[in-house]
């Protein structure tokens, strides 16, 4: 798999070449959330505020009633958890159009519990006026901006950084999933970087006889996409759903509440952090310890079909490695 | 308005303020009745002498709740059009403790961007003149009722009006109880980074905060250098000294914001109130004789101007 890396660095600068209404913002981590190169090239369309996450929302909101899109930078625990109040009565109860970009989502970082980002979607998918998306390959890093700024409200966008896999040809549209493979066994519904971790299983499921109706989310909030409501109606054995989240409030409350409010009596499994935080170390490590990895999945869908598939780690296609030098250092977090 | 005697404009104007929350206290059997008196003359000099505000261009009558603001209502607005029409080169007024609510709607009332009528509506179910100030109440332009949230606000809205060349200033009314916040210092400290000289803030600073006297509840002073050290230029006058407002709004701040530290009596012109001391943050009517002695004072004080009228 090939990995790109600063896509987001270079798309940014690009997208905004010809939107002198968008300005960036950022808290003393511009590198980390790869603004520099914005930073460089349009100085007089960058703001600092420095470590001041509350007062640069609301100052955010602030700018967005002048009629300036600001799209704003840190990592998403700094925002949603330090500054949810500014969050909400800045920018979310008058419907402003800002941005928010929040990088380090879930076991993304080894930072540890204070660096990530596990129930950002939960916390926020409670707060009206809201869209939530989450981007899980460089196409959605790119396409998202459109999405984004095409919406007369706030956004919130669970951005990747660093090296990212190119998994999808097509722009990211709002509010429509992606549908990876068709069945009628299982449905499985992925987002975010579990797209790219589910995929190491998903061939080899295929091959054990299993029909996976593989969707893959990027609209967290709407979440109405007739397309998902058949994938689970159509689902023999029950559904699966994976994220890089706490299993409470995240992708798999979502479907809870799509397969409730449309009366699916179904079998529902969660594959996510469960209802605790994380610690600092490797993505492949924290994946595995929390039973997060392709392999949790593989025992998910043994546990609904009622029956072993002899899938074990060597069945699996490798993990993604990150190159050694991979541009964000400890410095960086 | 006479330009001679403008003082004595402010002071009528004034005096207005106090006695129509002081009616609306009496009548309601309680109110933020210690905010306008040591706010009035701060909201009056602001709103006749000091700020470029062009003349409203709300409806005299306040508009009835329109729903919040959402993608699917675009019937929301703001109350800001009753400090008059947004231009480049005109000022703007942003309230930042919104518990004043009632002291902003009496100013209106007193400066004729309001009808009397808008004060009836306080704290009504459906209406707009809320008792916690929001977006839609006559006067405010945004939310600020979590307190320590609308300087920021009005830095953000400061570095845009920069950005598009506009020269108006941008007033601010804030609490020192504000100043025990974090995000307020946030605040100053950009203000200062980005050397935004258009921001003016005045501080009723009454003494005062929900639990009491504030240096019971946190320490905020010395007010005047904590300011100064974040790199604003900050004055210390008699908040009640109308001259004296309008001289520290003048000070040379050349690439800093200013803060006017106007030290307030939260009992001023309403010298009954003084017993209550150190609970002022509201003003609840609880016994008959709390009531009679209210009463008699309003009418010794204010001239026999009945208050149910």
């Amino acid at each position: 798999m090939i990995l790109e890396s600063k896509v987001h660095e270079r798309n940014l600068v690009k997208w905004a070449a010809d939107k002198p209404e968008v300005v960036v913002f950022s808290a003393d981590l511009t590198s980390s959330t790869e603004i520099a190169l914005f930073k460089e090239t349009y100085p007089d369309r960058f703001y600092s505020f420095g470590m001041t996450e509350q007062n640069m929302m609301s100052a955010a909101g602030g700018m967005a009633r002048e009629g300036f899109t600001p799209f704003v930078h840190t990592f998403a625990v700094f925002m949603y958890r330090r500054a949810l109040d500014q969050i909400e009565m800045s920018i979310a109860y008058p419907n402003l159009r800002v941005r928010i970009f929040g990088f380090l989502p879930g076991i993304t970082t080894p930072g540890g519990a204070t660096h990530q980002a596990i129930n950002d979607i939960g916390v926020l998918r409670t707060v009206p006026n809201m869209t939530i998306l989450e981007t899980g390959d460089a196409t959605e890093v790119e396409s998202v901006l459109d999405v984004a700024q095409s919406v007369d409200g706030p956004v919130y966008v669970r951005q990747l950084r660093g090296q990212i896999p190119r998994l999808f040809k097509d722009p990211m549209v709002l509010g429509r999933c992606r549908v990876l493979s068709e069945g009628s066994d299982l449905a499985l519904i992925t987002s975010g970087i579990m797209t790219e971790e589910a995929l190491r299983v998903t061939n080899v499921l295929r091959k054990r006889g299993v029909s996976l109706e593989h969707i893959h989310v990027s609209t967290h909030k709407p979440f109405e996409d007739e397309r998902i409501l058949e994938a689970i109606s159509k689902a023999r054995y029950g559904v699966i759903t994976m994220e890089n989240h706490t299993i409470i409030g995240g992708l798999g409350s979502e479907v809870a509440e799509m397969m409730s409010e449309h009366a699916i009596p179904k079998r529902l499994i969660r594959i996510g952090l469960r209802d605790t935080y994380a610690h600092g170390g490797s993505r492949d490590y924290l994946m595995k310890y929390y039973g997060m990895d392709a392999l949790s999945l593989a025992r998910a869908v043994e546990e609904l079909l009622g029956q072993k598939l002899d899938i074990e780690e060597s069945d699996l296609e490798e993990p993604r490695v990150e190159a050694s030098g991979a541009e964000h250092k400890a410095e960086d977090l | 308005m006479n330009k001679n005697n403008w003082e004595e404009d402010v002071k009528k104007v004034a005096e207005g303020i106090r006695r129509r929350v002081f009616e609306f206290t009496l009548r309601n059997g309680g109110g933020y009745l210690s905010q306008a008196c040591s706010s009035a003359e701060i909201f009056a000099t602001l709103y006749t002498k000091l700020m470029n505000l062009g003349p409203s261009v709300a409806p005299k009558i306040p508009r009835p709740f329109p729903g919040v603001p959402s993608i699917r209502n675009k019937n929301y607005f703001s109350g800001a059009d009753y400090n008059g029409p947004r231009r480049p080169e005109l000022d703007r007024f942003f309230l930042s403790p919104v518990h004043y609510a009632l002291v902003l709607y009496a100013t209106l009332v007193e400066t004729g961007r309001m009808a009397p009528e808008g004060l009836e509506m306080f704290n009504r179910d459906g209406s707009t003149v809320e008792m916690i100030g929001a977006e839609h109440s006559p006067g405010h332009e945004f939310m600020a009722g979590s307190l320590g949230q609308a300087l920021s606000q009005v830095l953000g809205i400061a570095l845009a009006r920069k950005r598009k060349g506009e020269t108006g200033k941008n007033w601010v009314l804030m609490s020192d109880g504000e100043f025990m916040i974090g995000q307020t210092w946030e605040a100053i400290e950009t203000l200062a980074f980005y050397e935004l000289d258009s921001v003016h803030v005045f501080i009723d600073a009454n003494g005062q905060s929900a639990d009491g006297k504030i240096d019971t509840v946190n320490r905020i002073e010395p007010l005047k250098e904590r300011l100064e050290s974040f790199g604003a230029v900050a004055v210390e006058v008699n908040g009640h000294d109308v001259k004296a407002l309008v001289e520290a709004a003048n000070i040379p701040h050349n690439g800093k914001p200013l803060f006017v530290i106007a030290r307030t009596v939260p009992y001023c012109g309403i010298e009954v109130l003084k017993p209550r001391a150190p609970k002022f943050h509201y003003v609840r009517i609880t016994t008959e004789e709390e009531r009679k002695t209210l009463e008699e004072f309003f009418v010794e004080r204010f001239g026999g101007v009945r208050y149910d009228t």
